[in-house]
């Protein structure tokens, strides 16, 4: 629950008052807020949890870690998807 | 783009492994707090490949293993009413309760759904206006931002058929308690990263200096594990006790300044109960009187719960390090993850689903 993915800003608005960008984790776009990094543009890679960006990182360290999520298979339930109810 | 692979590089881990190897001269106990890290270093073998004098006790950093039972049963009551959706992250759904898990209540007909973010409860309960959305909200200081965010979201919006049954804890209380303990045998911590990246590392200076004990902030990847080591291993071995940050890229001191004011804006600390380890004054996060109005348990009147946890399961003394998981009698056989007998066989981030996942079978 506390991994964090990194994801790449593509586009910011703002909904309800508070600033939201869409977020693309090597190919998923979730949509993702932008409270805790006022500094985060469009183009800048984000720490994203549940949601919320936490940090602003740099592109190599992002690809590098999105790469060993990809590999240990924790990308999916990161991005919130079901995991499998017990038989 | 040239160090593509520099964090899980077996070279660099190989060299550090061998500085770990050259440094230390007597045996040293390391706990991880992170249940991420705990499965990062047995994925990736560090158990078996760190020198014999090195052991890692593996800590309670499973917001979902110490989410307190009588706090499962309430919302396995709470999300079979039939006026509620209750929303979730999924590791919740599979965690024992008394007697079901949250899979069975909706199996049997209970809505309940898994949520990526908790702003998307906002969403549910906008658009379900005769409906009462309530999310399960647990986690470490990690999850804390976006979960305060949601409910000053709520009062901001005037949604006021969302609320939250909260079982927020906090790591620095939980490590004191474990230093305090007459049968602690852990000499140094690895504190866990994205904490950090949260609330900074100065929550830790009193610890370390109080007990004497040194503590690493590090990441969950091969290097950074293997880098954090290093770094406690060499100041166990020159006597020092320091908090050492060495997650530079993610970590500064400070921690995240807004997130750390949202959720002073809408949590307050509480003593909480964790499960199979007990009370720890000072441990938890609940929502402050102002927000009152989205406290799910206030909500709703569960009353009090008679809770029974599994007599065979060993997970509070696995929590505090002081049982390895596959040192548990009913490890394997009773309890496996399609019949867990505790969370911490269930959770992605529990040492058991470790263990098993990764074929510790026995030692």
């Amino acid at each position: 629950m506390c991994l964090g993915i990194p994801g790449k800003i593509e586009e910011i608005y703002e909904t309800d008052g508070l600033p939201m960008a869409k977020v693309n984790f090597g190919g998923i776009v979730k949509e993702t807020c932008l409270a805790y990094v006022p500094e985060a543009e469009i183009g800048s890679y984000v720490l994203v949890h549940v949601g919320f960006a936490l940090n602003v990182i740099d592109e190599q360290e992002a690809l590098e870690t999105l790469d060993l999520l990809r590999e240990i298979d924790a990308l999916g339930e990161e991005l919130g998807q079901a995991p499998a109810p017990a038989e | 783009m040239k160090y593509l692979t520099e964090y899980r590089d077996a070279d660099k881990v190989r060299a550090l492994l061998d500085e770990i190897e050259k440094t230390v001269t007597r045996p040293w106990v390391l706990m991880e707090i992170c249940g991420g890290q705990t499965h990062s270093i047995i994925r990736h073998g560090f158990d078996r490949l760190l020198p014999p004098e090195i052991e890692l006790v593996h800590g309670p950093g499973c917001p979902v293993c110490v989410t307190p039972l009588e706090l499962i049963d309430k919302a396995l009551l709470i999300a079979s009413r039939p006026e509620v959706i209750f929303t979730s992250f999924g590791d919740m759904l599979r965690v024992p309760g008394s007697d079901r898990d949250l899979f069975q209540v909706k199996s049997a007909g209970g809505d309940i759904r898994i949520v990526y973010s908790p702003l998307d409860c906002l969403k549910i309960a906008r658009e379900n206006p005769d409906k009462e959305v309530v999310f399960f909200g647990v986690g470490f200081e990690t999850t804390a931002p976006a979960n305060a965010m949601a409910v000053q979201q709520a009062k901001i919006q005037g949604i006021d058929n969302f609320s939250m049954l909260v079982s927020h804890v906090r790591v620095p209380p939980a490590i004191e308690v474990l230093l305090s303990s007459p049968e602690n045998r852990v000499q140094a911590f690895l504190a866990a990263g994205h904490v950090c990246t949260v609330m900074g590392t100065w929550e830790y200076d009193p610890l370390a200096e109080r007990f004497n004990v040194p503590i690493v902030v590090t990441g969950f990847e091969p290097v950074d594990l293997a880098r954090g080591i290093l770094r406690a291993v060499r100041q166990l071995e020159q006597g020092r006790a320091e908090v050492e940050n060495a997650y530079e890229r993610l970590v500064v001191r400070e921690g995240n300044k807004p997130a750390q004011k949202v959720i002073d804006a809408v949590f307050e600390t509480c003593d909480r109960k964790w499960r199979g380890v007990g009370m720890i004054p000072d441990s938890g996060w609940q929502l402050r009187e102002e927000y009152a109005a989205y406290d799910a348990e206030k909500k709703f009147e569960v009353g009090a719960l008679e809770v029974s946890e599994s007599p065979l399961c060993q997970a509070g003394l696995v929590l505090q390090g002081r049982l390895k998981p596959n040192e548990c009698p009913a490890f394997g056989k009773e309890c496996t993850p399609r019949t867990p007998l505790g969370a911490p066989m269930v959770s992605s981030e529990g040492a058991c689903a470790a263990y098993y996942q990764f074929g510790r079978l026995s030692d």
